[in-house]
């Protein structure tokens, strides 16, 4: 208790600035990964993608990070048996963000897939289990969140397949292909609304004093998808078909339909992330600022401050702004196979999937979901050649990540010990 | 910080793109073939030897995607299509080059006059070679949207189609082909009998042009049909 009291404020900076640092490499790497889709198809820009981040990861992380975060802070671990030596639940959530982020740095540099989730994650358990004792890890929690990494690729996958057939039954496969894109475009983008904002409305408002019934989730949902399906429409009359490019590619003038329907979409998959990816920063931090606020109080009851759940989102906002567009310009020159249509269904599909996840509060990969989506609008026959080695690096980089994060958590647990005891 | 974008190292370039640009450099190649029998009608030494060139370089053009796409297609890739009747597709066009090239090459080595009574129907047997020969390349063009459509659908039912004008047309081109050889044979007495020989197996090769374009058109059924 005596560290707790005496060193609480240092511990407390600590944990911010490992926070942010986190939150930051997010913004700087992760982010490209969640937009790769939406700018690699080339429906919009490299700058527009940056300003849609901003936007929206902060609106994700602020509006929906809550359930992911609690995960990090308080489902992985059972802090029971340390009751009276909460400094090593401190000592540990301070050690956990310094070595995933540690790691993802290494990672990054040399370019491996890496998630920043598989590395906190690891880091979490692995300073638990050597810190505390094998029992104080949460394994059901811990296999559920396991399961979810493989589960949620795979359902990614299954709605980008399912999203790309009817696009192919309903539009694509008509007589006219650019009067059915013209006339489902806004269907289209109201799913994306009705979608997004269904999953995050339904009993997710809480921590900003907003409830709101099932009935009224629903209805709300149903206003904003009807907003966006209007704006959307709006764009939409703007494309006008271009016979020159038609004669080259007869669904040239359809994928330009596409175009705007991708801003909704790639605004989705920002809100996504912030959503999901935020928390891996924030989680840790929100863990350390409870217990020190609370004077050695391992069970965290008090509610997440709204406060860290905004600095998470600037965390990642500047790291987009600091390095992020450089990253996001490697893939902005231009990935031809996907084109808007099939970009449309990869993101939505992720996008969907994550929210999702954020929801239930899985700490899941955003890119590994959106590889899933990818390959799920593979299968529909709908993209030239798919890598599968990529698959493989995924799962070394599984296997890999978890072990090392943990090792790295404990040994720097032990030196934080030692430095403060 | 170096990164690898995962999107990019799972969409890596589309064989289909890559076997379109082999098309296009092949109907590049065919489309030499009759400025060569117009210049060995008017007995033009430098024009056939410059047509002969041309093809050369085209042919060593498409050799070259070819290569480049068959070593860019491991067994990792996952493709709509199966990679080997992906290969057939490749192979055939590049056949169609490699009889331009063979056509080419004995015209050259072995300089031979055009006679009178051949000059005609030669022109027209090769014109509509190319012709079979562009209509499968226009085939190969609608890939893209094969691919958009899955494989199904209008889309397969309009190359279906196509592939029933191509193979329409090549008939033709036998036809032309056996009248030709039939006219030889008549005025075989008045040539030499090695030229015999050789102007019959240049009727031959002229009709393979159009025969590999037609099994283009005929391997793209099969891809489509999986």
């Amino acid at each position: 208790m005596e560290i707790i009291e005496s060193y609480g404020l240092i511990l407390m900076v600590m944990a911010i600035v490992f926070g942010l640092y986190m939150t930051w490499g997010i913004g700087a790497n992760d982010v490209a990964n969640a937009m790769g889709t939406s700018v690699g198809s080339g429906a919009i820009t490299v700058k527009q993608a940056i300003i849609i981040a901003a936007i929206f990861e902060f609106a994700g992380a602020f509006i929906a990070g809550g359930n992911v975060t609690k995960t990090i802070r308080k489902g992985i671990i059972d802090p029971s048996s340390i009751v009276n030596n909460p400094e090593i639940l401190v000592f540990g959530m301070l050690a956990a963000l310094l070595a995933a982020a540690i790691w993802l740095m290494v990672a990054s540099s040399r370019g491996w897939p890496v998630s920043t989730t598989h590395s906190i994650v690891g880091a979490v358990i692995g300073f638990a289990m050597v810190g505390i004792g094998i029992d104080a890890v949460e394994w059901g929690k811990v296999s559920m969140i396991a399961a979810s990494w493989v589960v949620s690729p795979l359902l990614g996958g299954t709605i980008a397949f399912l999203l790309m057939m009817s696009i192919r039954r309903l539009i694509l496969n008509t007589e006219n292909p650019f009067q059915s894109a013209k006339r489902w475009g806004p269907a289209y983008i109201f799913l994306v609304g009705f979608v997004i904002s269904l999953v995050t409305l339904f009993k997710g408002l809480k921590h900003l004093n907003i409830e709101l019934t099932a009935g009224m989730s629903f209805v709300v949902a149903a206003l904003f998808g009807i907003v966006l399906a209007a704006i959307g429409w709006y764009l939409i009359n703007q494309v006008k078909v271009d016979p020159d490019a038609d004669r080259d590619f007869h669904f040239a003038s359809v994928e330009k339909v596409f175009t705007p329907m991708m801003i909704f979409t790639a605004c989705a998959m920002a809100f996504a992330h912030g959503s999901n990816d935020v928390a891996n920063g924030i989680g840790p931090l929100a863990a350390v600022v409870s217990i020190v606020q609370s004077g050695g109080e391992v069970s965290q009851k008090a509610a997440l401050p709204l406060w860290i759940l905004a600095l998470g989102g600037i965390g990642i906002v500047v790291g987009l702004a600091t390095m992020g567009y450089r990253v996001m310009k490697t893939i902005g020159s231009g990935i031809t196979q996907l084109t808007p249509s099939r970009g449309y269904c990869a993101t939505l599909a992720a996008a969907a999937t994550v929210v999702l996840a954020s929801r239930t509060g899985l700490p899941v990969s955003t890119t590994h979901i959106a590889v899933g989506a990818v390959i799920g609008v593979g299968l529909a026959r709908g993209v030239g050649a798919i890598d599968l080695r990529v698959i493989g690096g995924i799962v070394v980089s599984w296997v890999v990540t978890l072990p090392i994060g943990g090792a790295l958590a404990a040994i720097i647990f032990f030196t934080l010990k030692g430095m403060f005891t | 910080m170096s990164s690898t974008n995962p999107f990019k190292s799972l969409l890596g370039k589309s064989p289909f793109t890559a076997l379109q640009g082999h098309m296009r450099v092949v109907l590049e190649c065919v489309h030499e073939v009759p400025p060569l029998f117009d210049a060995l009608s008017r007995g033009d030494n430098d024009g056939v030897k410059s047509a002969k060139d041309r093809i050369f370089e085209r042919e060593a053009e498409a050799d070259r995607i070819k290569n480049e796409l068959r070593n860019h297609l491991p067994k990792s890739l996952f493709m709509p299509v199966d990679r080997r009747d992906l290969l057939e597709v490749l192979q055939m066009q590049d056949s169609i080059a490699d009889t331009a090239q063979d056509i080419a090459g004995l015209l050259v080595e072995r300089p031979m006059d055009l006679p009178e009574f051949m000059q005609e129907p030669m022109l027209a047997l090769t014109h509509r070679c190319v012709d079979v020969c562009e209509m499968s390349a226009k085939i190969i063009e609608e890939l893209d949207e094969l691919l958009a459509m899955g494989f199904r659908g209008r889309e397969a039912t309009r190359v279906e189609e196509m592939v029933g004008e191509l193979n329409k047309i090549e008939d033709e081109t036998d036809e032309l082909g056996l009248e030709l050889a039939r006219r030889l044979f008549q005025h075989e007495d008045e040539i030499k009998p090695v030229s015999v020989i050789m102007w019959y197996q240049l009727i031959q090769w002229v009709g393979d042009l159009a025969d590999y374009a037609e099994k283009v058109g005929d391997r793209l059924r099969l891809l489509i049909a999986r």
